[in-house]
């Protein structure tokens, strides 16, 4: 109990929150025109495959950043593509990104490296962190909040950048037009279709961020998989803040806490997969709590 | 009207698979120095030795299995993907009913694979109780089931039913009136006879009992489904047991034939095959016969590709997803689809 | 000038239907031009070709003279074309202002929107027009008279030199219509373009210059209105005399079958939508609930249903409480459904029309024995029905997908006729399909009710109510207001009642 109050865990929780962070913008920038982006699993995991491999390749870790970003955003087109154009279903057309990036990953892990677990026989480069100069002094805020990854500040400041992109500007009025009447949308010469290929192109792209964090500042491999269902716990933390960018962060820190909850108490000897399935469990009471929250409809007939 | 667009749907799916190899061969180009060597490997090699054939066949039983199970819940139109977590924990479940309970012949192998349904079934309750009680999300709840089933199942064996004496991270041997049997010295899993039956008795329920009508119904129109009298809800909770049991089957038959020991560190990812046979089979029971098969035959012809010439065989799976995607596609060929049509208003006219 | 043309326009859709065929019409430059035809005719294929929703397979339009090719909607506010739809499209989560704005959003630096010059924009136009909007209030709950508003102001504000209505008094009360034609006056006087699309006679007799009839996608004609009478525009429409009489004989109604009383609900929006509303309902009568659309219809009809729950009072069938039970309970009780909607409630459309016909009852015989489900006997109820109702379709094994709106409410209808129910509820039942079905259903319903069962209808469409009622009930905010036998009834009293401009003190007779 007393880790709480340790500065040390609150910096490991905010470290550990990053990725989400970014897969929850990626996944409200995708919902709000009402295309829900299941892909997010597999777009992080493609970017923290081709940010890592390409880093090391060029030793350039901000090249790798970009590969890897490029990398995502090439899934989100396909995806967009595939539903938008040749009317693929949205839902089964995420799961079919995710196997694919799975399988693709590997396989090119295995061709270039020789080794199908992870690239760490590779010389990697990582994105460096910053100590951000006054913020370092202060007394346990400093702790906290400096000396993150670069990454990390990135995604502070895009929970900002989304949140008054989708409530004040006019793409945002756009894009949620499109998401809650297309009808609306379409009357007024908003091409629908345009509006969501973009939402789905942003959300490939800061899907990108989170992954090559997970491989270029988190750790500095790849391992196969290693996105372990963050994806997914972004999307139902942004089923909790629904197109609030704030309220969706929020989601992602509690996620985080679980996460880092379950670091500390591997050291108290509690079994790893105890401690795995934790992040996993608080996924499951808060879709409870948030399902049994919501409006109760009076109507059977009107479903969500 | 109706043969052409059979003929139709043939014709996307052979233009699906063809696209793939191609693209499956590119990816060979790049990878090994002898790609016609590795592609002929590939498409053919299930089918040059009887031992690589039966390979081929064993495969092919948890997927028609998963591929069941997935069909059932989307003919509701359910998400419940949670196969892969169900069937871990059915196996589980099978290593429990195998090592604890009486030896006694015939009987103790049903005990085992009923106990496998049931804690699939039991697996998949907990997305069902949450959708039809809050109406939570199947799609999110049955995937954090993966992992959690993955994660438990993994801390339950390794720390109370690991057998010591075994070189690896295994459970204890089942004994042997916990066995399913396999047919002749290649061993081909005797669960293929079930897993067929049990795809034609699906069939059957989902196409012509009432049960099924109301499935269909269901995942048609849920709203029509509810206004004309039927209980929407329930049909969703159960159809998602129904898949839990099917899918838990499916753990059940594996082990029991081809380990006889709880084997797994990893997930053996039939639970997401299951959804590529489902898709393929276009959610129809039967179809999932010739659907699990001929992905089967892909995924040992890979591994038989990549066991002898160093390519690794996730391509395939890289192949299953474009498969996925073509397939589903629906504006594919629907020039030639409404051509077909317009040419059978005009006739009408 | 012509503000804008059709020459030799035709549209067939890709499932083979030929919505427009060698149309041509022109409206001249400040002229009200309204377009007259049943559903189906053509009309509305018409204005999406013109506002770029549908391209035209072939032929021209030109815009002020000049020939254009309109592919999108963007394309046509360009040039200076705005649609007020049937059916608002507006987001109702919005403010009035960011509606109105949507898509020109005037901005303030490079990325935000400037809000106060919305205000400016949107306070100028509405000016103009004597208009009154609230600016910053939600969309969601405002009345369907200020939404049409919206929906014009919107058009304006980007510079419609040529406004097309689709259906625009639909929805609204005779006053309403009165004011927006008061509006419409004053927008030609500015000098811009109206047309409008109606199937109300008499509202084109009262505001058009010019009216062109369409009739089996095709122009029958343009004709000057004072050179037309009304009898005379419903003959080119259907192109027969048209019997507007249905015969319908006085009956006297047997038992009481359906007692509703004090019926209370609040919505989950908090809205107090039903008033302690009571009525009772016998066998071998016609009840109509009169009323517009948002007074409490939808939740009544779903209440009754058994389709919308937390309803406080009491609902009685042959005795029985029966509020709140599921529709499984309510339809082996007796009560039939032809619903609202059609197409998202009434139909499954990618099941055959056969599947279709018996979702009530596949659970019983013929259909279905203990276990097995007879496919056979739904083939051979299917082809049954086909013929009796005259359904346009090859087979029974056709998706009902690929009927027209008119066919598939005749599948509805004959599931809903032939369960053996006592008690049919039929909600907006002949709601956008063609003048054909729609006798064809009205028909039926009397039939029903000569054989015995019990009806209400649920009705906005008073020449409707007017036709087949026996006894109208007015529902207005959710009270009822008037309680009227139907003998030498007018539409215009009937809608002083529905507008709530009047209301009956005591209400008289039993209910």
């Amino acid at each position: 109990m007393s880790d709480f109050l340790n500065p040390q865990f609150w910096y490991s929780v905010i470290r550990v929150s990053t990725p989400l962070l970014f897969g929850v913008m990626a996944a409200i920038l995708s919902s709000i025109t009402g295309t829900i982006n299941i892909g997010i699993e597999g777009m992080m995991l493609m970017s923290a495959f081709w940010g890592t491999i390409i880093a090391s390749l060029a030793q350039n870790p901000w090249l790798g950043l970009l590969a890897g970003i490029a990398s995502s955003t090439m899934m989100a087109v396909i995806l967009a593509y595939f539903h938008l154009k040749l009317k693929t279903d949205l839902v089964i057309g995420g799961v079919a990104l995710n196997l694919l990036s799975s399988g693709l990953t590997v396989f090119l892990l295995y061709l270039i490296t020789g080794d199908k677990g992870s690239s760490a026989s590779l010389k990697s480069a990582v994105i460096p962190r910053l100590d951000i100069p006054f913020l370092k002094d202060l007394p346990f805020v400093g702790r906290v909040l400096s000396g993150h990854n670069v990454l990390t500040y990135i995604a502070i400041i895009s929970v900002f950048v989304v949140h008054y992109l989708v409530k004040k500007t006019p793409l945002g009025i756009r894009m949620r037009a499109v998401g809650e009447n297309p009808g609306a949308a379409v009357s007024v010469g908003i091409s629908v279709y345009r509006m969501k290929f973009l939402s789905l192109i942003l959300s490939g792209i800061f899907a990108g961020f989170g992954g090559a964090f997970l491989s270029m500042g988190y750790v500095s491999w790849f391992a196969r998989d290693m996105t372990s269902g963050r994806g997914f716990i972004a999307i139902a933390a942004q089923a909790l803040g629904g197109s609030s960018a704030l309220f969706g962060a929020f989601g992602a820190i509690l996620f985080g806490i679980a996460e880092a909850s379950g670091i500390t108490l591997q050291s108290l000897r509690i079994p790893s997969e105890i401690t795995n399935m934790l992040p996993f469990i608080l996924t499951l009471i808060v879709l409870v709590i948030y399902a049994r929250s919501r409006v109760r409809s009076h109507s059977r007939i009107q479903e969500q | 009207m109706k043969r052409t667009l059979a003929i139709l749907e043939l014709v996307r799916f052979v233009i699906t698979v063809g696209i793939a190899l191609l693209i499956g061969y590119l990816f060979l180009l790049f990878s090994t120095d002898e790609p016609t060597e590795a592609f002929k490997l590939f498409l053919t090699g299930p089918l040059t030795t009887q031992r690589r054939f039966v390979e081929f066949l064993n495969n092919s039983v948890p997927l028609m299995m998963t591929g069941i199970a997935l069909s059932l819940v989307f003919q509701a139109k359910i998400f419940n993907i949670g196969a892969e977590g169900q069937l871990f924990f059915s196996a589980f479940g099978a290593m429990i009913f195998a090592l604890y309970f009486p030896q006694t012949p015939w009987l103790h192998i049903l005990v085992v694979l009923f106990g496998a349904a049931l804690f699939g079934a039991l697996w998949a309750f907990v997305p069902a109780f949450l959708k039809t009680k809050w109406k939570a999300s199947e799609l999110v709840s049955s995937l954090m089931m993966n992992y959690i089933s993955y994660f438990f199942v993994l801390f339950l064996v390794n720390n109370f039913f690991r057998d010591k004496t075994a070189g690896a991270l295994v459970s204890y041997r089942f004994p042997q009136s916990a066995w399913l049997s396999t047919l002749t010295r290649f061993r081909l899993n005797s669960g293929i006879f079930i897993s067929i039956a049990l795809a034609i008795a699906i069939g059957l329920i989902v196409y012509r009992t009432k049960w099924g009508y109301q499935i269909r119904a269901t995942g048609a129109n849920k709203k029509f489904s509810l206004y004309s009298g039927i209980k929407t809800s329930m049909v969703g909770f159960w159809v998602q047991l129904l898949s839990g049991a099917v899918a838990g089957l499916a753990g059940g038959i594996e082990l029991a034939a081809m380990y006889r020991r709880f084997v797994w560190q990893s997930l053996p990812g039939y639970g997401f095959d299951g959804i590529i046979v489902a898709i393929l089979a276009r959610n129809n029971p039967f179809l999932v016969i010739p659907s699990a098969l001929f992905i089967a035959y892909l995924r040992i012809g890979a591994n038989i590709m990549g066991r002898t010439t160093g390519v690794a065989p996730e391509i395939v799976v890289v192949l299953q997803s474009l498969m996925i995607l073509l397939i589903t596609a629906e504006a594919l060929l629907e020039r030639f689809k409404q051509r077909a049509i317009t040419k059978e208003a005009m006739k009408n006219e | 000038m012509k503000a804008i043309e059709a020459v030799e326009i035709t549209k067939v859709y890709p499932n083979g239907v030929v919505a427009n065929r060698n149309v041509s019409l022109s409206v001249q430059e400040g002229e009200v031009h309204a377009i007259v035809g049943e559903n189906g005719a053509g009309k509305t294929t018409l204005m999406k070709i013109f506002f770029g929703i549908e391209k035209p397979t072939s032929g021209e339009i030109r815009v002020f003279g000049r020939p254009v090719h309109i592919s999108s909607p963007k394309e046509a506010i360009a040039l200076g074309i705005g649609m007020v739809h049937q059916h608002f499209m507006l987001v109702p989560s919005f403010s009035v202002a960011e509606n109105i704005m949507l898509g020109i959003e005037p901005k303030k630096g490079f990325f935000s929107i400037d809000f106060k010059k919305m205000e400016e924009i949107i306070g100028d136009y509405a000016k103009q027009l004597n208009f009154d909007v609230p600016i910053w209030e939600k969309v969601l709950d405002l009345p369907v008279g200020v939404k049409q508003r919206i929906e014009i102001l919107k058009a304006l504000v980007r510079g419609a030199k040529i406004l097309i209505l689709d259906e625009p008094s639909s929805v609204l009360t005779p006053q309403e219509v009165d004011d927006l034609f008061g509006v419409l006056r004053k927008l030609v006087k500015n000098g811009l373009t109206v047309i409008f699309i109606t199937h109300k006679l008499n509202e084109v007799k009262q505001i058009a210059d010019r009216i062109t009839v369409m009739r089996n996608a095709q122009v029958v004609g343009t004709y000057d209105n004072r050179n037309i009478t009304e009898m005379q525009i419903v003959e080119l429409m259907i192109g027969r005399k048209f019997e507007y009489d249905i015969k319908r004989e006085r009956r006297e109604p047997g038992e009481v079958v359906l007692t509703v009383r004090d019926l209370d609900y609040f919505r989950e929006d908090g809205a107090h939508v039903l008033k302690d509303v009571s009525f009772s309902l016998r066998s071998g009568e016609i009840l109509a609930i009169a009323g517009l659309e948002g007074n409490g219809q939808k939740e009544l009809v779903e209440i009754l249903t058994g389709l919308r729950e937390k309803a406080k009072g009491e609902i009685l069938l042959n005795g029985e409480k029966v509020l709140g039970q599921h529709p499984w309970h309510l339809r082996k009780k007796g009560i039939a459904h032809i619903p609202e909607d059609r197409i998202e409630v009434g139909c499954a459309l990618d099941l055959s029309i056969a599947e279709n016909l018996i979702s009530d009852r596949y659970h019983s015989q013929p259909f279905s024995g203990k276990v097995v489900y007879r496919k056979s006997q739904v083939i051979d109820f299917g082809k049954k029905v086909l013929r009796e109702y005259n359904i346009k379709a090859k087979s029974p094994h056709t998706m009902v997908r690929m009927l027209s709106g008119g066919n598939m409410q005749k599948v509805v209808v004959a599931r809903e006729m032939t369960n053996h129910a006592q008690v049919i509820i039929a909600n907006q039942p002949t709601h956008g399909i063609d003048v054909a079905s729609s006798e064809f259903i009205r028909k039926k319903l009397i039939e029903a009710r000569d054989n015995g069962k019990a009806v209400l209808l649920i009705s906005t469409d008073l020449q409707e109510v007017l036709q087949i009622a026996d006894r109208i009930l007015v529902l207005y905010k959710g009270e009822i207001v008037a309680h009227l036998k139907n003998e030498d009834l007018n539409e215009t009293e009937l809608g002083y009642y529905m507008l709530g401009v009047k209301r009956q003190e005591k209400i008289q007779g039993s209910l």
